[in-house]
């Protein structure tokens, strides 16, 4: 049996479990490992720019790849840094496996210099973490870490190793090594009785919809949740996270829900006697108000993790255990229907949106986010592309408008909405799949957060393309300042660099868009440069994102899109429709006092501060 | 809300009472009371612990103590027949003239003296946590100088299977009693 220092079982293990590319940044407490790498040129480091660059890249390495992304990091500061990355990763059910070093074994509880308790630091944001004191320990916590962060529901694992286990030697035995987990099961299964009436509901409904979440995409089951649905005649919506689990060109997919959902997709939920959720978790963003919440609708849950059934909405029958087996199990027992009316129903409330469609907006002078994002999925449909967003409008706005066929193919921070998400992940998604086109879809905001990881996209060599929708705001927040606070814009205006002039200094290309006719030629040429090439999309700075459902509002009390013909008078006070229903939930007691007392909007259901075309330029 | 008892087999390895402990704080559970403690079999230990939640509530706790990866086995006592019992320890303050009563309650508690002086005596009393919590009620006129509780201990009566089954789902429709979508006790 070979003796190896535990750095070297380090990367023996990685390499076991067939990593190719790390991503990582070294430090005091990691340098033996760093040193042994030196050894094992077949696993690429990727040196990034800030810790929290490396866990990002390893979640979009692993979103794009369905493999395990790997981050290695120091001790102290250096792990810390991470733990955005790993509570992202933990929100998202992504598989990655963070290293970090630890300081010796015998500094431990001194405080010794760069010293932290990662392991409770990050036990509440990781499946499980390890501290690793001793270099034959280092190779089954690092199967095992490997194992539960792809086993069951995925999610991040992070294994603490202590300086002195990587410089001290230990017999490395990989078969010994083998996972001895009692009291771990990701595996259940559902009673059969459950499948039988899951059945029963479905073949008894006459309103069903199929609530598609990022579950399909892990487990792979794209063409087992279409034939359900083609079977039974079920239209299909899909999460945030879910988007790309159904083609968007399929003609059962309405397009997404929740708070900035399609309003004929919410209408349907609340209208619906059956919602058989997938691989979904019923989030406050995609529920709304939980007590008016498809009040008509069975409910059927099939989901991986116990913890979640119940959890939000309580179900009539849930299905725990991999969707893919749960699939297989019901379809046979699921007759064929159509439900014409239903589906009659849905395609009338659909027929109305088109008047709201920002599309149809003939070319004013102003550059909409909404049709930059629209362009860059029309130039870009004959290739193969990934697209990375950050969180906030643009995010909301690459859900709407950019129509993804692929699963895969949207990489965004739903559970945690990170900032500054964007640009790492992105990083991580080409590494995963190099023939790709990867873009970038980034608001001016989160990309300051982590655009130095500009320098590690240079230094590797690679290329994505970075689009920010840059409207000088924290748009998102920006938009509920106006909706629900009186407009008061506290510090969201912001400014930037000149983000043409910093991908120039990081020797990149940079390029500035404002004009909606320029949109095209901006895109083409950003295809055409073999280097990163950064894009600042100078957008219309109060655009706002619709429909909206205000948090805690009923889920069909939408804000809706503004029609197109109404948006184009100028000065008109009738841009967008508020529901006619009071919005419940919207304003706490205090600010609606305050409204009161300024004699503006007399109770809850006033409508949020008025816009003017004014504004708009 | 109710106090519902559940008991959980956890790998005896460090750290696992603070990711037991995390995770209730996280999902916003509030411990009523905690035990641990070894078991006949050897790298087992064994939690009691009781928290306040509603029925749903305690489902979710039992699936969140099984998504815990050092976590062997939930069960759920609430429902079962059981033993409960804790230990007190109470420090009466005692003088001359109270000395005589103070014994005479201790023996009705069927507690023990383990420790006299002239200034105080100390009882050692095992029950259920309500009657520790009379003993003290009882005590307490007389000054309680001390008092320290463990915590209760639970274990279902009679021949309880030992089961390393995965767990069982069940919905609400099932148990009308039972307003939660699973159970996973064995």
């Amino acid at each position: 049996m070979k003796k190896l220092t535990g750095a070297e079982i380090i990367w023996e293990c990685l390499q076991k479990e067939g990593v190719d590319v790390v991503f990582g940044y070294p430090g005091g407490a990691i340098l033996p490992t760093y040193d042994a790498m030196t050894k094992y040129p077949k696993i690429h480091h990727v040196l990034v720019r800030h810790e929290q660059g490396a866990t990002h890249m390893a979640d979009g390495y692993a979103r794009a790849s369905g493999k395990v992304g790997v981050a290695i990091a120091t001790s102290g500061p250096g792990a810390t840094n991470m733990v955005t990355g790993i509570a992202t990763a933990m929100m998202d059910s992504s598989p990655i496996v963070c290293i970090t070093g630890q300081v010796g074994s015998k500094a431990i509880g001194t405080d010794a210099f760069q010293e932290t308790d990662v392991t409770g630091v990050t036990l509440p944001v990781t499946k499980h973490n390890y501290l690793v004191t001793k270099p034959g320990d280092i190779a089954r916590a690092i199967r095992e870490a490997f194992y539960i962060a792809k086993s069951g529901r995925p999610g991040p694992v992070l294994v603490d190793i202590t300086k002195d286990a990587q410089q001290l030697t230990a017999e490395f035995d990989w078969e010994a090594a083998a996972p001895k987990l009692p009291g771990y099961r990701p595996n259940h299964r559902a009673p059969d009785s459950e499948f039988t009436r899951a059945a029963e509901l479905i073949n008894a409904a006459k309103r069903p919809l199929i609530l598609a979440g990022q579950g399909i995409i892990k487990s792979g089951t794209t063409e087992e949740v279409l034939k359900l649905a083609k079977t039974a005649g079920i239209p299909i919506t899909t999460t945030l996270l879910g988007i790309g689990a159904i083609p968007a060109s399929s003609p059962l997919n309405l397009g997404m829900m929740g708070m900035h959902g399609e309003s004929w997709v919410n209408e349907a939920i609340q209208q619906a006697d059956l919602l058989i959720a997938l691989g979904m978790r019923f989030d406050d963003r995609v529920t709304g108000n939980l007590k008016t919440y498809a009040l008509n609708a069975k409910k059927i849950h099939v989901d991986i993790d116990p913890t979640e059934i119940n959890k939000n909405v309580p179900v009539d029958v849930a299905l725990i255990g991999d969707l893919r087996e749960v699939l297989a199990e019901i379809q046979p027992q699921v007759k064929k229907a159509d439900h014409a009316d239903w589906w009659t129903t849905i395609k009338a409330a659909r027929g109305d949106s088109a008047v709201r469609d920002i599309q149809t907006l003939p070319d004013n002078g102003h550059l909409y986010a909404a049709h930059v994002i629209n362009d860059i999925w029309r130039l870009t449909q004959k290739r193969e592309t990934i697209v990375v967003t950050d969180v906030g409008q643009h995010q909301m706005w690459e859900a709407q408008y950019f129509r993804h066929d692929e699963p895969r193919s949207l990489i965004t921070s739903g559970g945690l909405g990170t900032m500054g998400f964007a640009l790492p992940a992105a990083i991580g998604a080409k590494f995963a799949c190099p023939d790709k086109d990867v873009w970038v879809v980034v608001g001016d905001g989160g990309f300051q957060m982590t655009s130095c990881e500009l320098a590690t996209a240079e230094q590797e060599g690679i290329k994505v393309n970075v689009a920010i929708i840059n409207n000088s705001f924290l748009g998102m927040v920006r938009q509920w300042q106006e909706f629900f606070y009186d407009k008061r814009y506290a510090a969201t205006p912001m400014t930037g660099p000149d983000f043409v002039k910093l991908a120039e200094a990081y020797r990149l290309s940079g390029l500035r868009c404002n004009q909606r006719s320029d949109v095209k030629a901006t895109v083409t040429k950003t295809l055409a440069d073999k280097k990163t090439v950064v894009i600042d999309f100078v957008v219309e700075k109060e655009d706002s994102v619709f429909p909206m459902v205000p948090a805690g509002a009923d889920l069909d009390k939408m804000i809706r899109r503004p029609k197109q013909d109404v948006m184009l008078e100028s000065g008109s006070d009738k841009e967008w429709e508020m529901p006619a229903s009071p919005l419940p939930n919207v304003f706490t007691e205090k600010q609606v006092e305050a409204k009161a007392l300024t004699g503006r909007g007399k109770s809850a259901s006033a409508r949020p501060a008025k816009k003017t075309a004014k504004s708009r330029r | 809300m109710a106090k519902h008892t559940l008991i959980a087999y956890v790998e005896d390895v460090p750290g696992v009472l603070n990711r037991v402990a995390s995770l209730f704080r996280r999902r916003n559970f509030n411990i009523d009371s905690l035990t641990v403690g070894g078991t006949d079999q050897p790298g087992v230990s064994r939690l009691t612990v009781v928290v306040d939640t509603t029925e749903a509530g305690a489902r979710i706790v039992e699936a969140n103590l099984y998504k815990l990866v050092n976590v062997l086995r939930v069960d759920d006592l609430t429902h079962k027949a059981s033993l409960t019992r804790e230990l007190g320890l109470v420090k009466v303050k005692v003088t001359p003239d109270t000395r005589a009563q103070i014994l005479q309650l201790v023996d009705v508690f069927r507690a023990r003296v383990v420790d006299v002086d002239e200034k105080t005596i100390t009882a050692e009393v095992t029950g259920t946590p309500e009657k520790i919590a009379k003993f003290e009620l009882i005590l307490r006129p007389y000054g309680i100088a001390e008092m320290v509780r463990t915590g209760a201990v639970s274990m279902a009566r009679g021949h309880e299977p030992v089961s390393s089954a995965p767990p069982q789902v069940r919905t609400v429709t099932d148990h009308a009693h039972d307003n939660s979508g699973i159970s996973m006790s064995v």
